[in-house]
C-alpha cells in the first residue's frame, strides 16, 4: 500500500475514533460481575439512572480478571468508564497504577462509609459474604458450623468451592479450629498456610471448582454437589426467584467489599463521577437490598432497610457473630505466593 | 547470457535485445500486478498472525521492568562484586529509584518481577516504599536492613542484579520446570512449582487419546458416508456436519446436562440396573476426553471420507476377482489408499486439540486443564503476560516439531484435505 493512503486512512481512523469521543458523556459503559448481582445493580442503578439523566448504560461482564482492567489502561484506550472490583482488585489498581485515586469529598468523606471499608483507590458499594449452603431438601439434619463443610463423613458428596485461594484457606483453618481473630495470624506463618492446605487435602478429591458466582446455586440444584460455598446473595436469589430451599451456614463466613473503580483514562471522568454519587446515594443502595441480600456499605443506607430484608443481609448481629473480615493488606502482600501455591496444589 | 551481438548481426540482434527487455518488463509489470493482488492478504498476515507471534515470543524472554524503573541501582550495582552485601551506595542509588517509583506507581510493579524469584519480594519492595516515603535521608543500608533482614541478603541483590538484564531466560525455564540459582546455573525448580512438564505431557496425551478415539469412530462413518448412494450418504452427511455448524460452548453445556449426576446418562445407567450409585462422569479426564471427541469428529472424518470418495470401487473388485477375501481386500487394497486422508485427519484433529481451553475448563477437573488453560490463568488473573508468553511459546515449537515429524513420516505433500 502507497505511504500516502495509508497515512489517509489512518487519519481517517484516528477522526472516527475522536468523533467517538465526543460522544462518550452520553453513555457510559460500566462492568460488573453478571447474573443475579448485575441484574440487581441495573434495577437499583442503571435503569434509574439512565431514566433521570438519559445517559445509556452499557453493561458488560467479568470474572474480577484485573488484568483486563490493566491490559486497557496500557493500551491507552480505556472502554469501561467504571468497574465493580473486589477489595484485592482495589487494592492492586491502586499499587500498580491503573485506578484512578478517589476524591472522597464528593462522597461525603470517608467517614460516610463502614469503617475500614474504604479505598484509596475504590468506593465502597456493598458488605456481601462468602458463606456455605446446602440444599435443606436434601439434607434435613445440615450441618451448623463451618466444621461441617470439611466433613465428608457426616455428610458425604462433593463440595463446590471457589477456584481461589481466598477464602478457602480462611474456611480451611477455621474449621480446623482457628478461631477467627487468629486465622490471618496463622496465614502468616508458613506453617499455618501448610496447615490450610492440609485441611483442604482431605476433601480435595470431592471437590467440584466454581469461577463465576452463578454456578454455585447451579451445582446445588443440579444436585451435582451437596455444598457450595457461594456469595451470600446469590443463594439468596436462587431460593427467592427459583423456589429453591438452600440454607445459609452463617458460621465462619468471610465478609468482604464490592467497591466501584475508576480505571486510568476514562473518557469523561465528571461523568463517570456523577454515576458513582447516584450509585451511593442512600436511597439507591438501599433500594438494591430488595433485589440481593447484600449489605449498603453507605452508613446512611441502612436505616432505610426493610427489617423483613435486613435479617438476611450478612451483617444482621445473629448472622455476624462468627463472621471474619476480609484482611486486603495480607491478601495485597501474599496474593502472588498463595495464587501460585494454590495452583500448583491444585494441578498436582 | 548467450545473447552478445556478434560483429555485423547489430541491426537484428538489437531488436532482438529490446524485444526480450520489452518481454522481461512485461513479465515486470505482470509479476507486480500478481503481487498487488496478494499484497493484501500478505498484508493481513503479517499484521494479525506473524506480528502477533513475534511479539508473544519476544515478550516471553523481554524483562524490562526492573532496568527501566531502578536505573540507578542498576548503574551502581554493575560495580558491585556479588561476595557481600553491596555498600552504601547501592542502597543510596536504590532509595533515589524508590522515591520515584513512589511517584510513579510502579514500586509494586517491580517488585513483582522481583517476587517470581524471590517470595515475599512485592511487599518487600511495599514497605521499602513506604520507607522512603516517610523521608529522614541516609545512610539507607542500615536503615533498609534494620526494616528487613532480607535487604541485607547476598544472594536477593544477585537476583536483583540479573532482574536488571534486558533479557531473561526465567519464564521459559519455568515453563520446563528449570530455574537458576543464585550463581546462574540452571537447576530443576522447587517441587512446589514444578508442573509444567506435567501439563505438557497431559496436553500431548489428551490430544493423542482424542485423536485415536475420533479415527477408531470417524473411520467406518466415513467409509459408510463413500459407499452409500447419494440420497442416503447427503443424509448421514447432514448428521455429520450439523454438530459442526454449533457453537463448542453450546455442545460442551449439552454434555454437561447429560453427563451430571443426576443427568440423562446416570438416569438411563441406573433404570438398566447397570449401576447401582450414580457414576461420576462429568469433571474428570472421562468428561473431558468425550466431549472433545465429539466436537473433533468431524475434523477427522471429512478429510477421510473425501479421501475414499476418490478411490475406485473397481480396485476392491479386481482384488476379490484375483481371489482376495472381503478381508484382504479391504487390508491390503482400500486402506493403504485412504492413509493420506488418515494423516491429514488426525494431523488435523490432534494440532486442534492442543489447544483446547474452553471444554476441559467446563467439563474437566483440575486435573484435566491443559496448557491453554495456563496461559489464560497467567494472562487474565496472575497478570504474568512473560509467563504466558513462554507457556504459548513452547506450545508452538511443539506444534511446530510434531508438524514436522509428521512431514517426516508421512510426507504433507501425500495428505490431501478435500
Amino acid at each position: 500500500m502507497p505511504l500516502k493512503s495509508l497515512t489517509m486512512t489512518l487519519s481517517a481512523l484516528a477522526l472516527a475514533a475522536s468523533c467517538g469521543t465526543a460522544f462518550a458523556a452520553d453513555s457510559l459503559t460500566i462492568t460488573s460481575w453478571g447474573g443475579a448481582y448485575q441484574t440487581s445493580q441495573d434495577e437499583a442503578y442503571f435503569k434509574p439512572y439512565t431514566a433521570k439523566t438519559g445517559v445509556k448504560i452499557t453493561q458488560e461482564e467479568y470474572n474480577g480478571e484485573a488484568a483486563r482492567i490493566r491490559a486497557m489502561v496500557e493500551s491507552g484506550n480505556t472502554t469501561w468508564d467504571a468497574v465493580d472490583v473486589d477489595a484485592a482488585t482495589a487494592q492492586q489498581g491502586c499499587d500498580e497504577g491503573f485506578l484512578t485515586p478517589i476524591d472522597y469529598s464528593k462522597f461525603g468523606g470517608e467517614g460516610a462509609f463502614v469503617k475500614g471499608s474504604t479505598f484509596e483507590c475504590g468506593i465502597p458499594t456493598i458488605i456481601y459474604s462468602t458463606i456455605y449452603a446446602y440444599d435443606a431438601d436434601k439434607i434435613k439434619d445440615g450441618p451448623k458450623t463451618i466444621a461441617g463443610l470439611f466433613d465428608t463423613k457426616t455428610w458425604p458428596g462433593k463440595r463446590a468451592l471457589q477456584k481461589t485461594p481466598f477464602g478457602n484457606l480462611e474456611f480451611a483453618l477455621m474449621a480446623d479450629g482457628v478461631p477467627a481473630d487468629k486465622v490471618y495470624e496463622t496465614l502468616k506463618t508458613k506453617e499455618g498456610v501448610d496447615r490450610a492446605f492440609k485441611k483442604l487435602d482431605t476433601i480435595k478429591n470431592d471437590i467440584v471448582w466454581w469461577e463465576a458466582g452463578a454456578q454455585p446455586p447451579q451445582l446445588l440444584a443440579s444436585g451435582e454437589v451437596v455444598m457450595a460455598t457461594a456469595w451470600n446473595g446469590r443463594i439468596f436469589n436462587a431460593n427467592k426467584v427459583d423456589k429453591k430451599n438452600f440454607k445459609i451456614v452463617w458460621d465462619g463466613q468471610l465478609l468482604d467489599y464490592d467497591l466501584w473503580a475508576i480505571p486510568k483514562g476514562v473518557k469523561d471522568l465528571d461523568a463517570v463521577y456523577k454515576f458513582v454519587e447516584f450509585a451511593s446515594s442512600p436511597e439507591a443502595q438501599a433500594a438494591q437490598t430488595k433485589y440481593i441480600s447484600y449489605g449498603p456499605a453507605l452508613l446512611a443506607a441502612t436505616p432505610l432497610v426493610a427489617p423483613d430484608i435486613l435479617k438476611d443481609l450478612p451483617t444482621a448481629p445473629e448472622n455476624a457473630k462468627t463472621a471474619l473480615a476480609n484482611d486486603p493488606v495480607f491478601w495485597g502482600d501474599n496474593k502472588e505466593e498463595l495464587l501460585k501455591r494454590f495452583n500448583t496444589w491444585i494441578a498436582q | 547470457m548467450a545473447v552478445a551481438a556478434l560483429p555485423g548481426e547489430a541491426g537484428p540482434d538489437a531488436d532482438r535485445i529490446s524485444l526480450k527487455t520489452k518481454l522481461r518488463r512485461a513479465e515486470r509489470m505482470n509479476r507486480a500486478r500478481s503481487f498487488s493482488l496478494v499484497a493484501p492478504l500478505l498484508v493481513f498476515v503479517l499484521a494479525v498472525f506473524a506480528l502477533p507471534i513475534g511479539l508473544m515470543l519476544v515478550r516471553s524472554v523481554e524483562n524490562t521492568e526492573v532496568r527501566e524503573t531502578m536505573p540507578r541501582t542498576m548503574a551502581a550495582l554493575a560495580a558491585w562484586d556479588g561476595r557481600e552485601t553491596p555498600g552504601e551506595a547501592v542502597f543510596a542509588a536504590f532509595a533515589d529509584d524508590l522515591v520515584q517509583t513512589q511517584k510513579d506507581r510502579t514500586t509494586a510493579l517491580v517488585g513483582k518481577r522481583i517476587n517470581y524469584e524471590v517470595p515475599g519480594a512485592r511487599s518487600r519492595f511495599l514497605k521499602a516504599g513506604r520507607l522512603v516515603d516517610a523521608g529522614g535521608g541516609g545512610p539507607w543500608k542500615e536503615k533498609f536492613i534494620a526494616s528487613d533482614a532480607e535487604w541485607g541478603s547476598v544472594e536477593f541483590w544477585a537476583i536483583m542484579k540479573r532482574a536488571g538484564n534486558s533479557f531473561t531466560p526465567y519464564y521459559l525455564l519455568t515453563a520446563l520446570d528449570l530455574r537458576q540459582d543464585a550463581a546462574g546455573a540452571v537447576t530443576a525448580n522447587y517441587p512446589d512449582q514444578s508442573i509444567f512438564i506435567d501439563i505438557f505431557i497431559r496436553t500431548l496425551t489428551i490430544s493423542l487419546v482424542v485423536t485415536l478415539a475420533t479415527l477408531v469412530l470417524g473411520y467406518p462413518v466415513a467409509h459408510l458416508l463413500a459407499i452409500l448412494p447419494p440420497a442416503r450418504a447427503n443424509v448421514l452427511m447432514i448428521l455429520v456436519l450439523l454438530p459442526f455448524t454449533t457453537s463448542i460452548l453450546v455442545r460442551t453445556t449439552a454434555w454437561i446436562v447429560l453427563l451430571q449426576s443426576n443427568g440423562v446418562l446416570n438416569d438411563i445407567l441406573l433404570a438398566l440396573h447397570l449401576t447401582t450409585e450414580r457414576v461420576q462422569l462429568i469433571f474428570n479426564r472421562f468428561g473431558t476426553v468425550l466431549a472433545m471427541t465429539h466436537i473433533q469428529l468431524p475434523f477427522t472424518i471429512l478429510p477421510i471420507y473425501s479421501v475414499m470418495k476418490s478411490i475406485p470401487a473397481s480396485h476392491l473388485r479386481a482384488a476379490r476377482s484375483l481371489g482376495a477375501g472381503p478381508l484382504t481386500a479391504f487390508v491390503s487394497v482400500y486402506m493403504p489408499q485412504t492413509l493420506p486422508g488418515v494423516g491429514a485427519g488426525c494431523l488435523l484433529t490432534f494440532i486442534l486439540s492442543l489447544g483446547y481451553y474452553i471444554t476441559p475448563a467446563l467439563v474437566g477437573g483440575p486435573q484435566d486443564q491443559m496448557v491453554s488453560y495456563f496461559v489464560a490463568l497467567y494472562t487474565n488473573r496472575e497478570m504474568n503476560w512473560g509467563q504466558a508468553s513462554a507457556l504459548g511459546g513452547l506450545l508452538l515449537m511443539m506444534t511446530l516439531v510434531l508438524y514436522a515429524v509428521f512431514n517426516r513420516v508421512v510426507g504433507i505433500d501425500k495428505v490431501k484435505l478435500g
